[in-house]
């Protein structure tokens, strides 16, 4: 059964078993076997990258549009920190990757060698899990159980430390042989007397409210599927985080839009006024909650989460239920059917028609320009006029990213990449090139701002280099706008440092990768323009000059509760000062 | 605003914090006492004391017992913190599972000449520690009780010439016929 091979060797064969069709890479001294072994086969494609935390977000664009595990591989020292950001970011939105970081040979290892970094020391906090490969006995084994944590349970990232000596060490190579892990064994059937209960208590609301996560993306395309059953079954209403968009079809009458700080109106207000809260696949976000102490006064909740360390770590929950999504959806499901249950009708329809109230505030309306581009008449028109093909869109982060997770509608799971959690500027455009490779014939549009875009530009290079038509759409306010936002809100307007000073000309600049670039500072060009970028086959830089001081709501200020969030018209109506809305204590929590 | 009705926590109501004592069960793989003390300092949790030593030599299991602090609820999130660590196999909150022996072993020195070195050796007799070394100027004593003798014992001998304590930390366990294992 075992077969005799190098370290680096096993490295590729172990992928190969594991079904890995890409690697996102750059290679270095501490790798140099690996990437000799890579030389010799043709099954496992390697994709350069420019910069290591451009190869970690490409993983995990690749990851989310995919449903499958990004695997990285990076040399030592520098390779290994510059993963840092992207491997943090993998572990606050759950996304499994596994990292290979090359090392220096073991009997160099704590001696300051020529790029030696303590792999493991810096990454056990951002990573699921990682491994030092000590021996070549052990190897195989780790890089087998490294694919196993990093998509079993609640995902992430998973690094393997190899040091050069053990790349070169031959050894027996073993395949995967049973998915039973020593000591980590999620839970995935959901305590079927919780679910039991859970089902009950929604049969009994009166006003419940569907509260839905990633957690549904990373379950699978079933567990999205399941839930548009339930939801409808039900006949509740549903919302979700930013995370979890796409797992419900936005198109859809129950569908509220996202809730949270940029969340709508009829979200947030029917979180706030429900009475059951059937989370799946959330956690609690403090951007979804607002202030802890008024969140949801009046509900009982349900939490279905696989990761029982997000049972009531903020927020206290009656029906706990440690669980995929998937299994607890389709036992929900089942138990529904069989008790026939039904929730009373005559309160649902006044839940609904409370609903329909909130809706009608309309609270996405902005006042468009004639003269200037609004952002969000951008998003809207770049969503009404690439719908049909079904697009994958990624973010950086920012305004535009609030904007692109209000205005673009999503049906589908696994067609939004954003950076939720760790908030990564510079995400959206190496998880572009990600999803783009898991989805060659796809529209893949990175929405992006002029500031995040110059944090991993240089992956423009490897777009070409791929022949990826990863399109970049800038929303060019010429500030790091949610930065100004918060300046204008709470600091008296003192633009400190958010101008974004000396910027490249974005035109000029793709030309100069070789990529197509357009520009367009009119509301009359703007559909024209997005027909032209659509319509090229290669990458293209989207230059969209758009007002320079347009703000991004709804919002709820920090420390408020759902009920006390900022409308569009907030100024027009009151005509008061928005920074005295926030008090001090708010203040800290930005 | 109406009349919150609800089980949910003020935020300004204070909890009680009480002291627990956790056994972890792990793999005694290289790093897996970095990642527990981490686990600790990066979510902000106390550690009063940490023992451990590898348990099981053969299936290469470690026993860690630690003493910390924290509401019910942050003393919940530890204990599904430290679950979801891929090398631990279990913890148990022996502060929860009923009644438990708690133990820790301490050494202390003391050096003094005449009527403290007489004191010295009272006190050490009246806790039943042992002398491990004596010299005509110093006596080593080990003393194995509850943290709170140890306590006792430690604040006594300050007052006749303690140079010098080294403690384990507690190792504990359950009462009765039950394992944890």
């Amino acid at each position: 059964m075992s077969e005799t091979m190098t370290g680096a060797e096993m490295v590729i064969r172990a992928l190969q078993d594991q079904g890995v069709e890409h690697v996102f890479g750059y290679p270095g001294g501490a790798v140099l076997p690996i990437y000799d072994a890579l030389f010799h086969q043709e099954r496992v494609r390697h994709v350069l990258v420019r910069h290591e935390q451009g190869a970690v977000h490409a993983a995990e664009g690749y990851a989310r549009a995919s449903g499958k595990p990004g695997v990285v591989l990076v040399t030592s020292g520098p390779g290994a920190t510059n993963a840092i950001t992207g491997l943090a970011d993998a572990m606050m939105d759950s996304i499994p990757l596994v990292c290979i970081t090359g090392q220096v040979p073991t009997h160099l290892i704590g001696s300051d060698a020529f790029q030696e970094c303590d792999t493991v020391g810096i990454t056990r906090h951002c990573t699921k899990h990682n491994y030092l490969v000590k021996s070549i006995e052990d190897l195989p084994r780790i890089l087998h159980e490294a694919f196993y944590v990093a998509q079993n349970g609640r995902p992430g990232p998973v690094v393997v430390d190899l040091p050069k000596d053990i790349q070169f060490k031959a050894g027996s190579y073993v395949r995967p042989l049973s998915n039973q892990h020593k000591t980590y064994r999620p839970t995935v059937k959901g305590d079927m007397d919780h679910i039991r209960a859970a089902v009950e208590l929604m049969a009994n609301a009166k006003r419940p409210v569907f509260y839905t996560g990633g957690g549904v993306i990373n379950s699978g395309r079933q567990a999205a599927a399941l839930l548009r059953e339930l939801v409808q079954l039900t006949g509740f209403p549903i919302t979700s985080t930013l995370m979890g968009l796409g797992a419900y079809p936005a198109s859809d009458k129950q569908w509220l839009g996202m809730l949270g700080m940029h969340g709508t109106y009829e979200a947030n207000l029917a979180m706030h006024e429900c009475d059951v809260m059937i989370n799946i696949g959330a956690r609690f976000d403090d951007r979804i909650t607002g202030r802890l102490d008024a969140f949801s006064p009046f509900s009982k909740r349900i939490h279905v989460d696989i990761d029982p360390s997000s049972i009531n770590k903020t927020v206290k929950v009656d029906i706990p239920i440690v669980g995929d999504c998937a299994h607890v959806l389709e036992d929900m499901l089942r138990l529904w059917r069989q008790g026939a249950k039904q929730a009373d009708k005559i309160e649902l329809q006044k839940w609904w028609s409370k609903i329909e109230g909130w809706r009608a505030r309309n609270c996405l309306a902005f006042k468009n320009s004639k003269e200037t581009i609004k952002p969000q008449y951008a998003v809207q028109r770049l969503y009404e006029l690439t719908k049909d093909r079904s697009p994958y869109i990624t973010t950086e982060v920012g305004q535009h990213q609030m904007w692109a997770a209000q205005y673009f509608k999503f049906e589908d799971p696994n067609h939004w990449m954003t950076s939720g959690g760790h908030g990564t500027m510079g995400y959206g455009l190496p998880a572009a090139v990600g999803a783009q490779l898991a989805h060659p014939d796809a529209l893949v549009i990175d929405i992006a701002g002029e500031a995040s875009i110059q944090m991993m530009l240089q992956e423009m290079s490897t777009a070409l280099q791929y022949n990826l038509p990863v399109k970049v759409f800038i929303l060019n306010n010429e500030y790091m706008g949610m930065v100004r936002q918060w300046q204008e809100l709470l600091h008296g307007g003192r633009y400190s440092q958010s101008y974004s000073e000396s910027l490249p000309d974005f035109v000029k600049l793709a030309e100069a990768y070789g990529a197509v670039g357009i520009r367009c500072d009119n509301p009359d060009d703007l559909d024209a323009k997005i027909m032209e970028m659509i319509s090229v086959n290669r990458p293209v830089i989207f230059d969209c000059i758009v007002d320079k001081t347009e703000n991004c709501f709804p919002m709820i200020p920090s420390g408020k509760a759902h009920n006390e969030m900022l409308l569009n018209d907030y100024l027009g109506e009151t005509g008061a000062d928005i920074g005295s809305v926030i008090d001090e204590k708010g203040k800290m929590l930005v | 605003m109406l009349q919150m009705k609800t089980h949910y926590p003020d935020a300004h109501r204070v909890e009680p914090v009480n002291r627990h004592t956790l056994a972890v069960v792990v793999d005694n793989e290289p790093g897996v006492l970095a990642r527990i003390a981490g686990l600790f300092s990066g979510r902000g949790y106390n550690i009063e004391s940490l023992t451990v030593t590898e348990t099981e030599h053969e299936a290469h299991i470690s026993r860690i017992t630690i003493v910390t602090t924290g509401t019910d609820s942050i003393i919940q999130q530890i204990k599904s913190q430290l679950e979801r660590l891929v090398p631990v196999h279990r913890v148990v909150d022996l502060t929860l599972t009923g009644e438990t022996v708690e133990r820790e072993l301490c050494l202390v020195k003391v050096v003094g000449k005449g009527d403290h070195r007489v004191e010295a050796m009272r006190l050490a007799s009246a806790f039943g520690a042992r002398t491990l070394d004596a010299t005509l100027t110093s006596f080593v004593y080990e003393l194995t009780g509850t943290t709170d003798e140890v306590e006792r014992f430690i604040k006594l001998m300050t007052a006749v010439g303690l140079v010098e304590v080294s403690r384990t930390g507690v190792a504990a366990m359950s009462r009765g016929a039950e394992g944890i294992m």
